[in-house]
């Protein structure tokens, strides 16, 4: 994996990020996203993942909200994560989410990509986990975290 | 307790794995054992059989259909979609264990048995493979023979009300379907046999393009069914019969899954199966059946016809075993038309005396076919454990088809285990053939079966050959068929007995 552009770095997390609603935080998370070159239309990234949304909601237990997409507009597999100061409401039964990790993969995503998309996902299960992300201090450190923890060395 | 489960997604990148992940967890600490198959987007590994096997409860957390349901069959489960559990999985846990503890459903315990068995085993050896690629076909082709030989008999049946008598069988055939279809008149019993007739026989026209498209399908899946059913339609026109489709299921099968494995360029790739993988293995295989199988056929027939027509000096008896015989080869195919149409041909000559040779010829052909179903008929009846569900129900319909000389009831116990079947069709037909010749029966009708008995001279000798033939067949396949050991049928049994045990393991 170390000659592939790496899923997280440091200017894709955004902390103490203050938005009001799903919307504004999924397009907040885009827009690193799209400021880093891996999604050529924020847009069109953008309604891709709010119908994704629309067909369930991706609040997850635990605080976390987990917007995702395949889409044509992403370049690389990419993982975008905002702590938020304020909880914002995911949809998820047991509360607001204060974690939210944005998945954009390619349309055609390889199964490499898939694999470590799908290592997160089982992660976040993991109170542990989420704690540490939480406890993070700053951008890199939630970086730094997500790779160890996810992407096989 | 050990579960297996399996989760998907829409977009199968979160929810199926925190699904997996969650139950995964959620059973370690309820203290059981989860393993679960994420079918989600970076590819899914498939269950190890074993787990399956030694799994006492499924977890359905699928929002999509779940690939390959079939290894499920049988166990209790709770289906619950993919949020349930990543949201609830300790809930989703302590439902299946309740739906373990509360036994196997009766209705999902039914229903594995009846469905056709249309999935093939990956890891199977070849042999087991090649039995389940022909039971496949076999087992969609079963509802067809009985549909339409059924609808036949009952034409049969009508008819004689509807012309008064025992010619009535052979009138119903000499109409013209078309006429009547264009002037059908509904107070015309005539006319309703004859429809009910060509309904029957139209069923009969898929027999062998089902066969030969569903072996296809076993083999290829989806790309396989176009080759296939076309190969049949071509096994069909070319007069190849039921084995003509055996060859091209395989043949069709075949070469869909080699197209369908090229690596090719990403535009060509959405047009493969829609126009490529068709548009070329029809070709194949509708040249191959054609010019490469059409041609020989058609010369061995004329050879076999020429052969036969030079025997007439020979003696009777003779005669009969070698018609018999080739009535009880391939029920249909080219050698069973050959002594077919033999005997038919000779009642068309003119000025025969009632005991002639011709009309002698005419009650052993069709007394040796009749023997093919009636002998499955049997053997399924008394030996039920060694045939699948699908040749037992279809055994029922063969009493029928057999009884109205309809050879095609027997085509899917000769489909699905060509050698032993065919042998003792032939050895049993064959005798039957000779016994009717040697008791003198005679016949002046070209079709018909027990529905024209009051048309054959000493109908009790043609009984009898029947009979005697009928009953050599029987033994001869119930023998074979315990020597041999069959895959698909001691997966069925063994099916049958794990529920069995689990039925009787359950509090009442």
């Amino acid at each position: 994996m170390s000659t592939t552009t790496p899923l997280i770095t440091a200017d894709l997390v955004a902390v103490d990020l203050a938005a009001t609603d799903r919307t504004d935080v999924t397009r907040r998370l885009i827009d690193l996203l799209a400021a880093a070159g891996r999604v050529t239309d924020a847009d069109g990234f953008a309604a891709d993942v709010a119908a994704r949304e629309a067909q369930m909601a991706t609040g997850m237990p635990g605080g976390v909200g987990l917007p995702h997409a395949r889409s044509e507009h992403v370049v690389v597999p990419s993982l975008a994560v905002g702590k938020l100061a304020q909880g914002v409401d995911w949809g998820a039964p047991d509360g607001p989410a204060r974690l939210v990790f944005l998945i954009a993969a390619p349309a055609s995503g390889d199964a490499d990509h898939l694999q470590i998309l799908a290592a997160l996902a089982r992660r976040l299960v993991h109170e542990s986990f989420r704690t540490s992300l939480l406890e993070a201090p700053d951008a890199a450190t939630v970086a730094q975290i997500v790779t160890r923890e996810v992407v096989p060395s | 307790m050990k579960l297996v489960a399996v989760s998907s997604c829409p977009t199968g990148i979160a929810h199926t794995y925190m699904a997996a992940e969650a139950l995964e967890q959620a059973g370690k600490a309820a203290g059981h054992e989860v393993h679960v198959e994420t079918q989600g987007a970076a590819g899914s590994t498939p269950l190890d059989p074993a787990l399956i096997a030694a799994a006492d409860g499924v977890i359905y957390a699928a929002d999509l259909e779940v690939k390959d349901k079939q290894r499920f069959a049988g166990k209790p489960f709770v289906d619950v979609g993919v949020k349930k559990a990543v949201h609830d999985a300790p809930g989703v846990i302590a439902a299946a264990v309740a739906a373990v503890e509360a036994g196997v459903p009766a209705g999902a315990a039914a229903a594995p048995a009846a469905a056709p068995a249309t999935k093939v085993d990956r890891d199977a050896g070849a042999g087991t493979k090649v039995r389940q690629w022909l039971m496949t076909g076999v087992s969609y082709m079963i509802p067809f023979v009985a549909a339409g030989g059924i609808l036949i008999a009952l034409s049969f049946m009508l008819a004689q009300v509807a012309w008064g008598g025992a010619e009535g069988a052979i009138e119903v055939t000499k109409v013209d379907a078309a006429t009547v279809v264009a002037a059908f008149d509904p107070a015309s019993l005539q006319d309703w046999s004859v429809v009910l007739l060509k309904t029957g026989q139209l069923a009969f026209g898929f027999l062998v393009p089902v066969l030969s498209g569903f072996i296809a399908y076993a083999i290829a899946d989806r790309p396989g069914l176009v080759p296939g059913f076309l190969g049949g339609a071509a096994a069909g026109f070319v007069g190849a019969g039921f084995l003509g489709g055996l060859v091209t299921g395989f043949l069709a099968g075949g070469v869909a899954l080699w197209i369908s494995r090229w690596n090719v360029p990403k535009g060509v790739r959405g047009v493969m199966p829609v126009v490529v993988i068709p548009l070329l293995s029809s070709a194949v295989v509708g040249v191959v059946m054609l010019v490469l199988i059409g041609r020989p056929i058609a010369a061995a027939m004329d050879g076999l016809t020429g052969w036969l027509n030079g025997l007439s000096g020979t003696s009777a008896v003779l005669l009969g075993l070698l018609l018999g015989a080739m009535m009880g080869f391939d029920l249909g195919g080219p050698i069973n038309k050959v002594a077919y149409t033999f005997a038919v041909t000779g009642l068309a000559t003119e000025g025969l005396a009632a005991d002639a040779t011709q009309y002698r010829v005419m009650a052993a052909v069709m007394a040796a076919g009749m023997v093919a179903p009636l002998a499955m008929a049997l053997a399924t009846t008394v030996r039920k454990r060694l045939f699948t569900h699908a040749e037992q129900e279809n055994g029922k319909a063969a009493w029928l088809l057999g009884a109205s000389f309809i050879s095609e009831g027997a085509i899917p116990f000769a489909a699905a285990d060509p050698w032993r079947v065919i042998v003792s069709s032939v050895v049993g037909s064959a005798a039957t053939g000779a016994l009717a010749m040697a008791f003198g029966s005679t016949l002046v009708a070209p079709h018909g079966g027990v529905w024209v008995l009051p048309l054959i001279g000493n109908p009790l000798g043609f009984v009898a050959a029947v009979v005697v033939g009928t009953l050599v067949s029987t033994a001869l396949v119930v023998l074979l068929k315990s020597l041999a050991h069959d895959p698909v049928v001691a997966a069925e049994r063994a099916a049958e007995e794990q529920r069995d045990a689990a039925l009787v393991g359950q509090p009442a």
